[in-house]
């Protein structure tokens, strides 16, 4: 974030209002989401695969009459700036000071989660070390001397199990302990040709004050850390001599190993690490794991593709048949309760009433029956771990949009909702990477848009009509990302990404995520039905609707060959995609869309839809991630191109049906 | 004081005295073509560095570091002189002067190299003796020997991207090239320089191959793999 260095604590801003502050830090995919949520009782969404948590929770535990504050940081390797998760968590850690830091490593790979230790102790973070997923460490043969690795590390470390529980209260009673009495642990020493420059920097370092211990700004200097150098460069007030001796020794590292100094200096580290195991694990011979036999098919030449299909497709499709089932039972149930003819007329407190009641109907026969399978089972796939195989077997394909594999990630969680999967587009690695990635989110037909189309085109015209806009979809979105890629300004970087081991998906887990995203979902989307819906009746009711209709005539009735009744519909649209199918029945005074409008009619309304615009809940996901100058070009964009498609279609249609 | 002017008082000292007897100033002065009161001065500073005695109005004699240093100039001149005549065809009468400007330039290691492309010559083009080297060897065909097989042991040494090993082939990361910001990446997830690596697995249409290092399994994609290079172990 340039121009922020001189006041890093202007990143973020956080409310100290507890007797203890706890961050958990770590790798990715670790198990960090799991201990917090046993911590805390939040249900931070959790998953089998690197990069979930982008923004770090935060949750509170009672325990002892103490409030405790417990923040889940993203996941991340290293305290380099390559990515923005990477400087949030250094920051978070460094100038906010929590009280402790836990360290959440996984146990079956001990020397890649010290080499992320190690730089917390360098951070001088008051450290306690959750020696997470032992039983997984156990069934990989491997053995870890947890006492000794205390000794040497010098600081507590508690033996987990966090997805079941396993170790949390001793690790909360480690985390009160820690608090009352802090530790100083020891110093990290690097080979004598680093170490020895470490040390000169320290000593020219004197004077200068941040937030960051001398040693960490040193090693950091000499890693050539572009944030770091600028921070030191402005306190500097020997006019940048410290920068310039920086400089001179990493140059002098160099010249030696002739690599570049940060990767020399993550070699020593990984050195430091690599002892520390071998001083406390024992590893029996390895057999072929669970993992390697399903990565056998999972990323084979031919069945690794129709792995791939089967389940994206197999997802999509569970969610029609089994969504259009329950749709149809709930709708019956409920039409017995109340009639839902809409009310017109009469006193305006019955008119509300029934349009309110109207949209919660709609709400639950309609949408809430195709959102609970798709999360079901998106919940299954990612515990497993097999989003990350569909990534590679995809990674090519992604290259020609100038994306790569892990874009596969956000864009199957867009067929559930856009906005997470907006917001999950941070894994991507370069500024580019990750707006192109959103962009073409945004054209994902999420679940109120399958509604939608479902409602419309599957119901009155055939299954066949909507599995095509569905094709014509995904054309589409590699057509526009082919374009996107080219226009759109910044570099691309290729896939490097951690493969999890696959884990058979736990119920509890797969449930809890299942409500977890519905719960969010009702919150949201109950009240914008039921609100749009008691709204849409009084407008009607008071003749407000047909004005607004006729401004938005020319682009329904002349070029989209609309009925001019459904302009209003393309404006409610924009809050829920959804609503435009629920008002629709509100305006039609019925459900049967066949007799108010042409098969033509029906696809292009739900083309248009699927287009036109992200919802409003999405253009707030990508002002917050782009800026607005970018949200606005992408919404004018959809707007006109869905308009624009939207009349050409109608026209061929109109030739052949 | 320029090391180049030391070694010339050096061997000029050894020149007129040997390993043990004393020059007298005014010899050495007129030998290097320099007043004698430099000369002393001179003199007095080696005494201070450990390279010579000096006695006023007797003269100086090398100590046993001075003679060290002396052996080893000559070796050097005498060596640049064979090189020089035999293989560079330099005429005789300019090969000493030439080898006095290029003996304080060589390290010990060029030295030792063009001894070994000589094949060890025992005399210098005037025939004087050459010195032998002080590696702890004892025949110089020893030395050609480790020399050539330092040689094909490194032209051996299979350096290939981590993509052409074969599956289930392991080897050690020997160098990444790429931006910085994708190496940093990658030896932040443990593929330093030195690390064993196994290319699992390879996916098909130049797809990304996975990896397993320090028992993690790292997916990467082709063209970034392209750019890590490994010295491949045997096949297992």
């Amino acid at each position: 974030m340039p121009g922020c260095q001189g006041c890093p604590q202007s990143r973020n801003s956080f409310e100290r209002n507890a007797d203890l502050v706890v961050a958990l830090a770590g790798n990715a995919n670790v198990g960090k989401s799991a201990v917090f949520n046993q911590l805390t009782g939040v249900d931070q969404i959790i998953g089998n695969w690197p990069g979930k948590t982008v923004e770090r929770a935060e949750g509170t535990l009672q325990y002892q009459g103490m409030k405790i504050k417990v923040i889940d940081l993203p996941g991340i390797y290293s305290f380099s700036t390559y990515s923005m998760e990477e400087l949030v968590s250094r920051d978070f850690i460094a100038l906010e000071k929590p009280d402790i830091v836990v360290n959440v490593v996984d146990a079956t790979a001990l020397e890649r989660n010290l080499f992320f230790t190690i730089q917390l102790l360098e951070l001088n973070a008051p450290l306690l070390v959750a020696l997470n997923q032992i039983d997984l460490m156990e069934r990989k043969g491997i053995s870890i001397d947890y006492q000794r690795l205390e000794e040497i590390l010098g600081v507590p470390v508690v033996p987990t199990v966090a997805i079941k529980g396993k170790g949390i209260s001793e690790l909360t009673e480690e985390i009160i302990k820690l608090g009352e009495q802090k530790i100083a642990p020891p110093e990290i020493k690097y080979g004598k040709e680093v170490e020895q420059r470490i040390e000169k920097l320290i000593s020219l370092l004197g004077k200068i004050e941040t937030f960051y211990p001398h040693r960490w700004l040193a090693i950091k200097l000499l890693e050539r850390d572009g944030e770091i150098t600028r921070l030191v460069e402005g306190l500097d007030s020997t006019d940048g001599t410290v920068v310039r001796a920086a400089e001179e020794l990493a140059e002098e590292i160099e010249r030696i190993h002739g690599e570049p100094s940060g990767v020399v200096i993550s070699a020593e580290r990984y050195k430091i690490a690599d002892e520390i195991s071998r001083k406390v694990q024992k590893i029996r011979t390895e057999e072929e794991t669970l993992t390697d036999k399903l990565d056998r098919i999972a990323l084979h030449p031919i069945l690794g593709y129709l792995a791939a299909v089967g389940v994206i497709g197999g997802l999509l499709v569970w969610t029609f048949i089994l969504g259009s089932q329950i749709s149809g039972i709930l709708q019956n149930a409920l039409s017995s309760v109340e009639q839902y003819e809409p009310v017109v007329s009469g006193p305006l407190g019955n008119i509300i009433w029934n349009g309110a009641f109207t949209g919660f109907v709609a709400g639950v026969t309609l949408v809430v029956p195709y959102v609970l399978p798709f999360y079901i089972i998106l919940a299954v796939i990612e515990d497993s771990g097999y989003l990350t195989r569909i990534a590679i077997m995809l990674d090519r394909g992604m290259h020609k949009l100038g994306l790569h594999g892990k874009a596969i990630i956000p864009m199957i969680l867009g067929y559930g909702c856009n906005v997470p999967a907006c917001f999950s587009c941070r894994i991507m690695e370069t500024p580019k990477q990750k707006f192109v990635a959103a962009f073409l989110v945004s054209l994902v037909p999420c679940t109120a848009r399958t509604v939608v189309i479902l409602g419309l085109v599957a119901a009155f015209v055939n299954i066949w009509w909507a599995l095509a806009l569905y094709a014509f979809d995904i054309i589409l979105i590699l057509l526009l990302g082919r374009i996107a890629f080219k226009v759109v300004p910044g570099e691309s970087v290729g896939l490097i990404m951690e493969m999890p081991s696959y884990h058979v998906p736990s119920a509890k887990v797969v449930l809890k995520q299942t409500w977890a995203r519905t719960k969010s979902l009702l919150w949201v989307v109950f009240p914008a039905y039921i609100i749009g819906s008691a709204v849409l009746q009084a407008f009607y009711a008071a003749g407000l609707l047909n004005p607004l209709n006729d401004i938005l005539s020319p682009v329904t009735v002349n070029w989209l060959g609309l009925p001019a009744e459904v302009g209003i519909l393309l404006i409610f649209g924009i809050v829920r995609k959804e609503l435009t199918i629920l008002m629709l029945a509100v305006i039609f005074q019925t459900t049967n869309f066949a007799s108010v409008m042409s098969p033509v009619q029906l696809i292009v309304l739900a083309l248009v839809t699927m287009i036109y615009i992200p919802c409003l809940a999405l253009i707030l996901c990508f002002a917050k991630e782009f800026g607005w100058k970018k949200t606005a070009a992408i919404t004018v964009f959809e707007v006109t191109f869905a308009i624009f498609l939207g009349g050409i279609v109608f026209r061929m249609l109109s030739l052949i049906m | 004081m320029p090391k180049e002017q030391i070694e010339e008082y050096i061997e000029a000292i050894f020149d007129i005295a040997g390993e043990k007897g004393t020059a007298k100033t005014t010899e050495v002065a007129n030998r290097l073509k320099i007043a004698p009161a430099s000369v002393t001065e001179v003199f007095q500073k080696m005494a201070r560095n450990g390279l010579v005695q000096y006695e006023p109005y007797k003269g100086v004699s090398l100590t046993t570091k001075g003679v060290e240093a002396a052996i080893k100039i000559k070796r050097k001149h005498r060596l640049l002189e064979v090189f020089l005549a035999k293989i560079l065809h330099i005429a005789p009468e300019k090969v000493h002067a030439e080898a006095c400007k290029m003996e304080h330039s060589i390290s010990d290691e060029v030295g030792d190299a063009i001894c070994r492309q000589l094949n060890a010559p025992a005399r210098c083009p005037s025939g004087k003796l050459i010195y032998p080297c002080e590696k702890g060897i004892e025949t110089c065909n020893q030395c050609k020997e480790t020399l050539e097989k330092d040689a094909s042991s490194a032209s051996q040494r299979k350096i290939l991207p981590v993509t052409d090993l074969k599956r289930c082939q392991k080897g050690t990361i020997a160098f990444l090239r790429g931006s910085s910001k994708v190496i940093q990446r990658l030896s932040d997830l443990g593929l330093t320089p030195g690390t064993e690596v196994t290319l699992m697995r390879k996916t098909p249409m130049g797809g990304p191959i996975e990896l397993s290092v320090r028992r993690t399994a790292l997916a990467v994609g082709h063209d970034i793999a392209d750019n890590i290079f490994v010295e491949a172990a045997g096949e297992s």
